[in-house]
């Protein structure tokens, strides 16, 4: 019975349309084809990125000077991070505001890059601001000093922010 | 319905595996692994396999790999560059880095969970003859986290290869799993109708459309649960249990729509016209691009001119017939607008992307008419996938234009390095041998000195602990003496006995302060190492300076020149790529919306007969009324 309602709206078509045929389709075969090249070609640019990151370490950040912060959450920190600022021997070097993606991607355990810089050999000062917001939704207004020690290799230290604390872990 | 099965089964597993893929570390101890996640946990697939990538390359090109950090999340890290490959729909390399794990010398749990990735990526790639022969290697201990995705998989692979009985047997045993709520009821209702099961099937089909959650994904399937079974009654004419199931389905859903217009079927069968105008007349007010709000805009007066109300009916037709019109214009100017080119340029606008939504908010663009209809195609796996690479064609086009200028720059900083060092280093150089001459004959000074002092330690020598004043004494000492007998002469005894007293007394001076000379000399040698080793580090450090300002600007050339040609060919190949992704793009989009078109000409057909049927039936009917009268 449904059919034959349903088939009313049809049924009153007194002169049926055939479909056009469509001048060009696209069959299976030539999109697998293309997607094949597509992922060729991802492949072939991934390549050309690795090659110029090692390029650009090599130019911009030689080993004897190379000085790379890295930004880490607390593992099972809520607090709601705005904003990092690191100072290098009190010049301020980077600034980073927090998008939601972002917070959410530290608060999964991934940790940012924050800055990657050149310095000279011996005691420099690094200096940590903390901007968020506490769980209850109280500002969270932090700052750390930690003095580092750069020696021959690259120097690689991990700032770990919490609503209580910032620690370095030096690498 | 089996495409229905194979879509959904696609959306589970890329829900489950988007929350199982990148799955952090405990504790992240390498920074770099930690930082392709960080990219990885944003969606940026293409950082977060060219960060690990690199990381990979680096842990293994290591003497001793095992003191590197990665060491500890060496497999995680395996598993998860093969997952971001996937991510960013690299199969073919995806597929490669998870056998280099099967291949390696892992552990058993570890070759079944790659064993395991690889079966879910032929399924994906709808292989399922290879997905069952890899699922078929799996043997012994299986980590507890795949263990339910696994057996899903085992059914997911059953299914699409006919085994039904064997897919129920399977789903059966995975009711009670809380990840695959809904999803498990599902796929076994499904699983049981094919296989013949009739009431089976309806069962767990009807059991998934009643289940309870707060979840997106479970709210989604319980609503495509009795969107099917019921669709299944209205075909069998059980109308009043297809009209029960309908009605459950959420009314802000993605199968809301079609849910609506059923359900309005399900009453029109069943001659209760009334009925079936209250979700026709709601879904007919809904946005017309929709088929089955368009289908609506028919059905509504249908149900009017069957109600015997023919004016009203005719007056819903001509909007019908108006609202087609327009839509008709629409879709003709969309597919002018996609032959322009428009198209694909609203698709690459940057600011979409940045929002979660984007696919809604293209729909909002001024001047993209074919992008009303855009949801509808979007619905489309192969339009979804050409769409999603033509996308990440145009993220490549974007980054391999600013690696170029970035050569450039690269090679503009060479440049002035070079102009910078080269006048200065000669100078440096001749300075730097001039003292690298004289520091290493005091260092011999001081080895010789070293030696002496150990030799000292067995075989005492307090003569060579006497001070200058005491040699120069001594010294005299003896030329007196010498000049004393010069020519055979004799010396007299007051004479002799005072040089032999001076001499006496410098040797008594010299052996008597020999231990705390002795002592003193080691003292002073200490001092001298200390200060030997502050030279040392300033050497060092000079020479690490001055091989660094080489390095600063030699040996690029090389590098620079084959980065640059592999830039120009890859923007070559993605030109070339974006343009066919494009066109194929464009093709689909125009197919679609010419269908779309087709189909609006024909209801226009359909209503415009419908409409001179109902004014003709509502003059009839005026005409008896009058003559009634």
């Amino acid at each position: 019975m449904c059919n034959i309602i349903r088939g009313f709206i049809l049924s009153i078509t007194v002169l049926m349309l055939s479909f056009p045929v469509h001048a060009e389709d696209v069959s299976k075969e030539q999109m697998k084809g293309l997607d094949e090249q597509v992922q060729e070609i991802k492949g072939d640019v991934l390549g050309i990125s690795a090659e110029l990151n090692r390029l650009e370490e090599k130019l911009l950040y030689p080993s004897t000077t190379q000085v790379a912060v890295f930004v880490s959450l607390a593992k099972g920190e809520t607090f709601r991070l705005d904003s990092v600022e690191i100072q290098l021997d009190g010049a301020p070097v980077a600034h980073h505001l927090y998008s939601f993606k972002e917070l959410e991607a530290l608060q999964k355990g991934g940790m940012q890059r924050i800055y990657t810089g050149n310095v000279r050999s011996g005691e420099h000062v690094l200096q940590i601001f903390v901007a968020g917001k506490a769980g209850g939704g109280a500002d969270v207004q932090k700052s750390e000093r930690f003095k580092i020690n750069k020696d021959v290799g690259p120097k690689i230290v991990e700032i770990s922010l919490a609503a209580q604390s910032i620690t370095l872990n030096d690498r | 319905m089996n495409r229905l099965v194979i879509v959904l089964t696609m959306l589970i597993f890329s829900a489950s595996s988007a929350s199982a893929a990148p799955a952090a570390p405990k504790k992240p101890r390498d920074l770099y692994f930690g930082e392709a996640l960080y990219y990885a946990f944003q969606g940026d697939w293409f950082d977060a396999i060219a960060r690990l990538d690199t990381e990979l390359v680096q842990h293994y090109g290591l003497d001793e790999p095992e003191r590197d950090t990665l060491h500890y999340y060496i497999n995680q890290a395996e598993f998860d560059v093969g997952d971001f490959e996937l991510f960013y729909r690299m199969h073919q390399r995806a597929g490669r880095a998870i056998k280099s794990v099967i291949e390696g010398n892992v552990e058993e749990s570890v070759r079944n969970e790659a064993v395991f990735r690889l079966a879910r990526i032929y399924f994906q790639k709808d292989q399922p003859q290879n997905a069952q022969q890899a699922v078929d290697r799996i043997k012994g201990a299986v980590p507890e986290k795949i263990r339910a995705d696994l057996a899903f998989l085992r059914a997911n692979i059953a299914l699409a290869s006919g085994g039904n009985a064997e897919a129920a047997r399977i789903l059966k045993d995975l009711q009670g799993e809380k990840s695959l709520e809904g999803f498990s009821s599902y796929n076994l209702g499904i699983a049981l109708l094919r296989n013949g099961s009739e009431q089976d099937g309806r069962a767990y089909l009807d059991r998934t459309g009643r289940i309870e959650s707060n979840s997106p994904a479970a709210l989604a399937i319980r609503d495509k649960a009795n969107l099917v079974l019921g669709e299944k009654l209205l075909a069998e004419n059980k109308f009043e249990a297809a009209k029960e199931t309908l009605d459950r389905v959420r009314l802000s859903g993605p199968f809301s729509n079609r849910a609506l217009l059923s359900s309005g079927w399900a009453d029109a069968s069943r001659e209760q016209f009334k009925s079936a105008l209250a979700p026709w007349t709601l879904l007919s007010e809904r946005a017309v691009t929709d088929e089955a709000v368009q289908e609506a805009m028919l059905a509504v007066p249908y149900a009017y001119g069957r109600l015997g109300v023919y004016s009203k009916a005719a007056l819903l037709y001509g909007r019908a017939l108006e609202a087609f019109s327009a839509e008709i214009d629409k879709l003709g100017a969309s597919i002018t607008s996609i032959r322009e080119g428009k198209f694909l340029k609203a698709l690459a606008r940057e600011e979409l992307k940045q929002d979660p939504e984007w696919v809604v908010k293209l729909r909002e663009l001024p001047e993209t008419p074919e992008t009303f209809y855009l949801l509808d195609l979007m619905a489309s796996h192969d339009f979804q996938e050409s769409l999603k690479n033509y996308l990440d064609l145009e993220e490549l086009r974007k980054k391999l234009e600013v690696w170029s200028r970035d050569l450039a720059a690269f090679e503009d900083i060479i440049q002035k390095r070079r102009a910078y060092y080269q006048p200065l280093l000669p100078a440096i150089d001749r300075e730097f041998r001039r003292l690298d001459s004289q520091m290493r004959l005091r260092l011999e000074q001081r080895d010789h000195i070293e030696q002496r002092l150990h030799a000292m330690l067995v075989a005492p020598r307090p003569d060579y602990l006497a001070t200058a004043e005491e040699r120069i004494l001594g010294g005299q000492i003896t030329l007196l003496e010498r000049k004393l007998t010069a020519g055979g002469k004799g010396v007299s005894g007051e004479v002799e006995a005072r040089i032999k007293r001076l001499r006496g007394a410098l040797l008594w001076n010299i052996y008597t302060e020999y231990d705390r000379r002795f002592t003193e000399a080691h003292r002073h040698l200490r001092d001298l190492n200390r200060e030997i080793d502050l030279l040392k580090k300033q050497y060092t450090a000079f020479v690490r300076a001055r091989q660094a300002a080489t390095q600063s600007y030699e040996g690029y050339d090389d590098v620079i020149r084959r980065l640059r040609t592999q830039i120009t060919t890859a923007r070559g190949k993605v030109g070339e790529l974006m343009s066919r992704q494009g066109h194929m793009l464009e093709v689909m989009a125009v197919n679609e919306l010419t269908r779309r078109r087709d189909r609006l000409e024909e209801f226009q057909i359909k209503a415009r007969f419908a409409m001179a049927d109902s004014y003709d039936r509502a003059t009839k009917a005026q005409n008896k009324k009058r003559l009634e009268q």
